[in-house]
């Protein structure tokens, strides 16, 4: 085991597939000689050389496009898009393309492209540098969604990622990438050394896609979360001194529902949280799927904490961010204390 | 076999500065064509490099705008007080009393020169590095700085990253923080101006870098098939953040030798050289106001700064590379010439450097006085909910009330009140 931010820990995983398989490329804008505007791809040129880590044009469209020409000829890319944000060009090759090759072939044909893009929050990066836009991608039948929420998981997923057949959007939560974040900007940042997700394994090993986690047991209300929220919810949790069920959802389509839905059960109550807008956001997904099959046991109508339903703002991160005062809003509502 | 070609940069941190793969024509090399020349038969201009100043500092060639002392001597201003903000804004910066700055320090002669050489009514969309476009325009600078600090005078109301500037009133559109977006929308705006019949023309801007996306040819095809009234500039300052200029294509052949293939005029100039920016400018003006259709000019400079207050380019670019770039510096170039011509003299350079300096402190002071990010007046939270709609919708008014509550509530447990983020979040 070693200590492993969550960058460290993604370019552990690509340097450990980049050793075993050869067919595993590694494209974007700035990868390369600079190893990324977030260093994720540092030090894998050097390493496995400039036909294997390839710069980009800055065509994010293009990226995705010879990333699905690459795969349909037995290469097996890892693309990164700078910023979420910037994924939108490449929408038409992921929706209409990339997540429609093996049905639309029957299978004859298949493009199991990851494509890697840093999401969220948190970092006074305005409107283009803080989206989370992981319902628009789990709302496309075909792809794979996965958000990790700590340095263990990102590694074992994007592993598991790349080792998979199936097309997947790999969002990291930016925020996160230097350590766990409560959701109080006030505090002093806080490393992974601190955090037991911060131990990582430095070979090979996976984190099943399509498996949410119980990241802390409890008996008297689920939250049902991802990425950077996670933490937030934790200690939104606890301030109020109650004994939460928070489950990571990690990979949002396949959504694992079942022991989402076991905790819901047992709890009978629940809050799902997301930093992404509220409308349509996945918190309604989930909401729904809980509730048709949970409706009988809930105490309480199921509570959503989301991002404002307006574009991300620069001035007011702290007003819009999603920070503990939402989260126990929603768990008091929850609780029946409102 | 075939063979997968990497471009690479000629050099690297550590290595000696070699600019040999910039083609260069000498001052007054190619001429100027006729303003209705069909593309075509003025290729010349899309792979020479169009250039006024020589090594002499003296004005040269069919393409000399012969502009007189008075507009080169505001041009000077307009570049050197272009860069005085620029460097001001780095340092406030650095003191973390904003959060994110871009220069356009070397660049500033395709901003100002261009700028000048358009009328006021013509319409620019540029990218986040025509800063100088506000300044020649006449923006207050206090106005700019406050929307730096997201204050209670940003004229986003708190919504954008620094420099996202916009000016309705000055004909200046939104900056967008995607690459390339507003380039195609120049051209529709242009095609709204031939639609109506008006004389007013549109001007855009990207880097060579944002020449990749898509929105590059889908502005090209639609300027071409409908002959639109737009000048596109493509800045080409040879980096992308740490992306060479090879990686956007611009080994094989020139970016302005694209314009041609669509059948739009395609210039190269020497994007230093104040005089040639301006005159080439006012020649793809003219085209355009007359019904000759679009140009792509091409600007070859070089981005002397970082890409923005996030980057570092030692990691990937030889520090000392500016001082060897083979078309100088805009400002000095354009002072050498006013010099030359018995107009300036270092005296009066330095006076005006401290004038410009005192105007842009004063500036600054007053700017602050409307607040910080973190410290004094601040905009109201709830402007977070307006304009996202015309109307204001139920589930914003919903949220604005949440709002309210989630704020008793962060005094009532001592959750976080306003603040900035750490070190560690920076955008690229």
């Amino acid at each position: 085991m070693a200590q492993m931010n969550m960058i460290q820990a993604l370019n552990s995983a690509m340097d450990v597939m980049m050793a075993r398989d050869p067919s595993v490329v590694v494209m974007g804008e700035d990868v390369g000689y600079f190893g990324g505007v977030f260093r994720v791809t540092d030090g894998l040129q050097r390493k496995y050389g400039e036909h294997r880590v390839l710069d980009s044009p800055i065509a994010e469209g293009g990226i995705v496009a010879t990333a699905i020409g690459m795969a349909v000829n037995g290469l097996k890319p890892v693309a990164e898009i700078q910023f979420a944000d910037y994924i939108y060009p490449a929408v038409d090759q992921i929706a209409s393309e990339l997540a429609r090759i093996r049905y639309r072939t029957a299978g004859d044909f298949t493009a199991g492209v990851v494509v890697r893009a840093p999401s969220g929050g948190g970092i006074r990066g305005g409107q283009t540098h803080s989206q989370s836009p992981e319902a628009i991608f789990a709302h496309i039948c075909g792809v794979k969604t996965v958000i990790p929420s700590n340095p263990y998981d990102a590694k074992g997923l994007l592993i598991a990622a790349i080792e998979d057949d199936d097309p997947i959007i790999f969002f990291e939560p930016k925020r996160i990438y230097n350590g766990p974040f409560d959701g109080d900007p006030n505090k002093p940042a806080v490393p992974w050394s601190t955090h037991v997700k911060g131990d990582v394994p430095e070979g090979y090993f996976t984190v099943p896609i399509g498996k949410c986690d119980i990241v802390r047991e409890g008996s008297q209300v689920t939250i049902v979360t991802y990425g950077t929220m996670v933490h937030v919810c934790e200690a939104a949790a606890k301030k109020l001194g109650l004994d939460a069920e928070i489950i990571d959802v990690r990979t949002m389509s396949p959504l694992d529902i079942d022991p989402i839905c076991s905790s819901v059960k047992k709890t009978g109550r629940c809050v799902v949280a997301h930093e992404a807008t509220r409308f349509c956001g996945f918190g309604a997904e989930l909401s729904a799927s809980i509730q048709e099959e949970c409706f009988w046991y809930l105490e309480a109508p199921i509570q959503r904490v989301a991002g404002w339903d307006t574009p991300y703002p620069h001035a007011f991160e702290w007003e819009y961010f999603p920070g503990q005062a939402r989260v126990a809003l929603a768990l008091r509502a929850a609780m029946g204390q409102e | 076999m075939p063979r997968l070609h990497v471009p690479q940069p000629p050099t690297r941190p550590g290595d000696k500065p070699d600019f040999s793969y910039v083609e260069l024509s000498p001052a007054g090399a190619i001429n100027k064509p006729d303003v209705n020349a069909r593309a075509r038969d003025m290729e010349d201009c899309a792979v020479g490099l169009v250039r006024v100043l020589d090594d002499k500092h003296e004005a040269v060639g069919s393409w000399n705008p012969r502009l007189d002392d008075d507009d080169l001597q505001v041009g000077l201003r307009h570049m050197l007080h272009t860069r005085i903000f620029d460097d001001r804004m780095q340092r406030t910066q650095r003191q973390g009393k904003i959060s994110f700055y871009m220069r356009s320090f070397g660049e500033e002669a395709v901003s100002v020169a261009q700028t000048m050489a358009l009328q006021p009514g013509d319409m620019l969309f540029p990218s986040y590095r025509q800063q100088g476009a506000y300044l020649v325009r006449g923006k207050p600078i206090v106005e700019l700085m406050c929307q730096l600090l997201s204050n209670t005078r940003d004229m986003c109301k708190g919504r954008q990253l620094p420099v996202m500037y916009h000016w309705n009133a000055g004909r200046i559109f939104s900056i967008s923080g995607n690459l390339t977006t507003q380039f195609p929308q120049a051209v529709g705006w242009a095609m709204a101006a031939a639609i109506r019949n008006e004389d007013h023309i549109a001007a855009t801007w990207i880097g060579e870098g944002a020449s990749a996306e898509a929105d590059f040819h889908h502005g090209l095809l639609f300027a071409a098939v409908y002959q639109a009234p737009v000048i596109m500039n493509i800045v080409n300052n040879q980096w992308a953040i740490s992306t060479f200029q090879g990686t956007a294509g611009g080994e094989q052949r020139s970016f302005a030798a694209r314009g041609p293939g669509y059948g739009v005029a395609g210039i190269r100039v020497d994007g230093n050289d104040f005089l040639a920016v301006y005159a080439v400018t006012q020649w793809a003006a003219q085209r355009a106001r007359t019904g000759g259709g679009p140009t792509l000019i091409e600007l070859v400079t070089y981005r002397a700064s970082a890409h923005s207050t996030s980057d570092d380019p030692s990691r990937y670019r030889p520090k000392e590379d500016y001082a060897h770039w083979p078309l100088g510096d805009p400002v000095d170039r354009l002072k050498n010439h006013l010099i030359a011509r018995g107009e300036w003299s270092e005296k009066q350079h330095k006076d005006l450097h401290a004038e410009l300096d005192a105007q842009v402190a004063a500036a600054w002071k007053e700017a602050v006085s409307f607040g910080a990010l973190n410290e004094g007046p601040r905009l109201d939270r709830l402007l977070m909910f307006e304009d996202v709609y015309k109307e204001f919708p139920e589930n914003l008014r919903r949220q604005r009330e949440q709002l309210d509550e989630e704020i008793k509530l962060n005094a009532e447990l001592g959750f976080a009140a306003r603040t900035e983020a750490p070190d560690e979040g920076k955008v690229g």
